[in-house]
């Protein structure tokens, strides 16, 4: 082939399937469902701590996804764990075990 | 009446000597360890209980219909009640004639443990006499109640069904060999006295076995051998007893004057928990009560397996099954031994919560949540000031919260809402997940709204909250109802004027409801004025779970599906038009699958206002 110098290249795309992040990793084998997230809102929408607080569980799941647990954690600190979210989750994701789950995998820090 | 050895003694007692003197040593040492791992509040409470004379009466006589007579067992399933009764009573009177003959013929052989068992050996009576006769018949008797219920339980063993079980416990070897040792002893006794018959007496069971045996019966050298075969089989029972499901013998005697001293669950291995493991005698009612029986992956983790790996210290498994039960409390409604199921899962629960949880909750933002009336100046209290407490689950099924307040204005009561602005949860989905602390935090909030409020009435429409409420609020001055209890009294306070639509309705108990609070008759009252009320195939205590429960936090979505429609099932075995029920999480879980439609209670109260 003729070389003129220049080609495609690959995609620059970041993956984030494919960024390492073990914590993740653990939280989807105690509780597969938080891969069937759609991100749709309909928990944060239906939430009883959101109505008082930033609490929100779709946040929770993409930034756990993203590795930002930092400022994930405070918010989870608020659930009363009543359920609504899983009344309303067109996904059936069990939030409640999700919730839980998280609690066991992830640390909150001290200094927080 | 006199004695035939006059050694009083053969080498044959021995395997029985044994296996009593272990059985009995081990019931003391368990006793004592026991005791030991009761909290001092505890301990004093138990023993308190010991010495109130109507716990004793209460003691007494639950002992001896619960462990003896199984008069529970006979209510639910008389065959099955026949043949515990039948084993356990039997066996209690041959004993008991035993001491009887032996106190009022040899009361100097009494100190010797094996002698009343092998009266018949060692003494020589005719039954010509008529105390030989009374006697012997009375033992005959009981050998052929107990016989028959030997019969019976060999018969549910290979055909359960025939008996009114779908499934049985899968037995272990311990049990098997407890099993087949107990079937073995009362055939034995029966030969060996059999040939007691033909030299020193018998009656209507005794004698015709040593006719149609006689052959063999008749030569001396058996003699022996039967009588050694008879004390192996009770020895072998013995000595297994401990490692086997028949622990639950000795254990209920303990079990039962704890129970009745009010002792709660605080440990899932420990003192008061320990005796209800071992309590447990693996019937396997709670397999076919458990609702998530209805798929078959699901069978081990009914509340019997969940005994049987927490006596084996089996951690994983235990934390699996306590983490899936739906909390139902069907298993311990029906248990034989009031195990408290939901209980010994709750401690599993609180343990691990406590272990494992990293992240501790922060709920001081509750404090900000506006009192319903401004709480600067105090409020009076109001007696006839109604406050209704929706709850969480009910602001997802508006039509609930809409209905129970067009009936409050029909009847003209004066209310308010509580949580209009979003309410703070009532702590018990918290509490089911373990997190018992916290739980208490929002109690301690809601107390605070609550009391006020200025209201004597706290108006709860969901079941849920309905129980925390009841169980764990303790709130001063408040009375706390579930809207069927309050909506059928202003009924029968002829405040609700309503009109009867003869539409066929079928009631679903909820389990926090019915169960959790016994209440079955207020909410069926109130919907014979508004219907025509249609039986369940189960139904009150035998009611099924919606298979929505927050008290499962493992079960996953795809398989709440199955539970729902066999619940859906049950209900509408009669052709019901509609199906009605009282809590807000059934309303929208059975909603899915239903083929007919479902309403809230309060829903079809406000439909049929006049």
């Amino acid at each position: 082939m003729i070389d003129f110098g220049y080609g495609l290249t690959p995609s620059s795309t970041l993956k984030i399937e494919n960024v390492a992040n073990p914590a993740f990793e653990e939280l989807r084998q105690r509780e597969p469902d938080v891969a069937k997230c759609i991100a749709c809102g309909s928990c944060t929408a239906s939430c009883s701590a959101g109505v008082f607080t930033e609490m929100s569980l779709r946040r929770v799941i993409l930034s756990l996804q993203r590795g930002r647990e930092k400022e994930t954690l405070p918010m989870l600190q608020h659930c009363m764990l009543c359920g609504k979210c899983l009344l309303v989750c067109p996904r059936g994701i069990n939030t409640r075990h999700l919730i839980l789950s998280i609690g066991k995998v992830y640390k909150m820090e001290e200094d927080r | 009446m006199r004695e035939r050895i006059l050694a009083a003694y053969d080498p044959f007692v021995l395997p029985f000597v044994f296996g009593m003197t272990f059985v009995l040593a081990y019931c003391l040492i368990a006793l004592v360890k026991v005791l030991l791992q009761l909290n001092a509040a505890d301990r004093r409470k138990f023993a308190l209980s010991l010495i109130t004379p109507t716990t004793i009466v209460k003691n007494i006589r639950d002992i001896f219909c619960d462990c003896l007579l199984h008069v529970k067992l006979w209510k639910r399933n008389p065959v099955l009640g026949y043949m515990h009764s039948s084993i356990a009573f039997g066996w209690f009177m041959i004993i008991v004639i035993g001491h009887i003959e032996t106190i009022l013929y040899i009361p100097e052989r009494l100190h010797r443990l094996y002698y009343p068992i092998f009266y018949r050996y060692f003494m020589e009576e005719q039954n010509t006499t008529l105390q030989g006769s009374f006697f012997f018949f009375l033992m005959d008797f009981f050998l052929l109640i107990i016989l028959s219920g030997i019969t019976i339980a060999i018969i549910k063993r290979f055909r359960s069904r025939i008996v009114g079980m779908r499934r049985t416990t899968k037995l272990t070897l311990t049990d098997r060999i407890g099993l087949y040792s107990l079937w073995a002893i009362f055939p034995l006794r029966w030969i060996a006295e059999g040939f007691t018959a033909g030299v020193a007496g018998g009656s209507f069971m005794t004698v015709p076995i040593n006719w149609i045996l006689h052959n063999f019966m008749s030569k001396p050298e058996n003699i022996t051998v039967a009588w050694w075969l008879y004390s192996i089989a009770l020895g072998t029972f013995m000595t297994v007893l401990p490692f086997t499901r028949y622990m639950h013998i000795p254990s209920e005697i303990l079990l039962v004057p704890m129970r009745n001293a009010g002792l709660p669950v605080r440990h899932t291995r420990k003192g008061f928990a320990l005796t209800m493991l071992y309590s447990c005698p693996s019937c396997g009612v709670c397999i076919d009560a458990c609702p998530m029986g209805v798929q078959k992956k699901n069978v081990k983790d009914a509340t019997v397996y969940m005994v049987r790996n927490l006596k084996r210290r089996n951690q994983k498994r235990s934390l699996e099954i306590a983490e899936k039960c739906l909390m139902c409390g069907k298993c311990a409604a029906l248990c034989q031994v009031q195990m408290d199921a939901c209980g010994l899962r709750l401690a599993y629960r609180t343990a691990q919560e406590k272990k494992t949880n990293q992240i501790p909750a922060d709920f001081s933002y509750l404090a900000a949540v506006e009192p319903i009336a401004p709480a600067v100046e105090p409020v009076a209290l109001d007696d006839e000031k109604v406050l209704y407490y929706a709850g969480c689950m009910s602001s997802l099924t508006p039509v609930i919260s809409r209905s129970v307040q067009k009936v409050l204005q029909s009847a003209g009561v004066r209310y308010e809402l509580m949580d209009k602005d979003g309410s703070i949860c009532c702590g018990r989905p918290l509490m089911l997940a373990g997190r018992q602390e916290e739980a208490q935090q929002l109690i301690a909030q809601n107390r605070k709204l609550i009391e006020a409020s200025g209201a004597r009435i706290l108006l709860v429409s969901c079941a849920i909250c309905y129980r925390i409420f009841k169980e764990h609020y303790a709130l001063s001055g408040v009375q706390v109802w579930h809207y069927t209890e309050y909506f059928s009294r202003l009924i029968r306070e002829g405040k609700l004027q309503l009109r009867n639509s003869h539409q066929t309705l079928v009631y679903h108990d909820p389990c926090d409801l019915g169960r959790g609070c016994g209440i079955y008759d207020a909410p069926r009252a109130a919907l014979r004025t508004v219907g025509q009320l249609v039986p369940a195939l189960k139904e009150r205590k035998e009611s099924i779970c919606c298979g929505g429960s927050v008290g499962s936090l493992t079960l996953r979505y795809e398989d709440r599906e199955p539970i729902t429609r066999n619940a859906i099932d049950n209900l509408t075995a009669n052709n019901p038009e509609a199906i009605v029920t009282a809590c807000p999480l059934c309303l929208k879980t059975f909603g899915r699958f239903a083929p007919v439609p479902v309403f809230d209670f309060a829903q079809v109260l406000a439909d049929n206002l006049e």
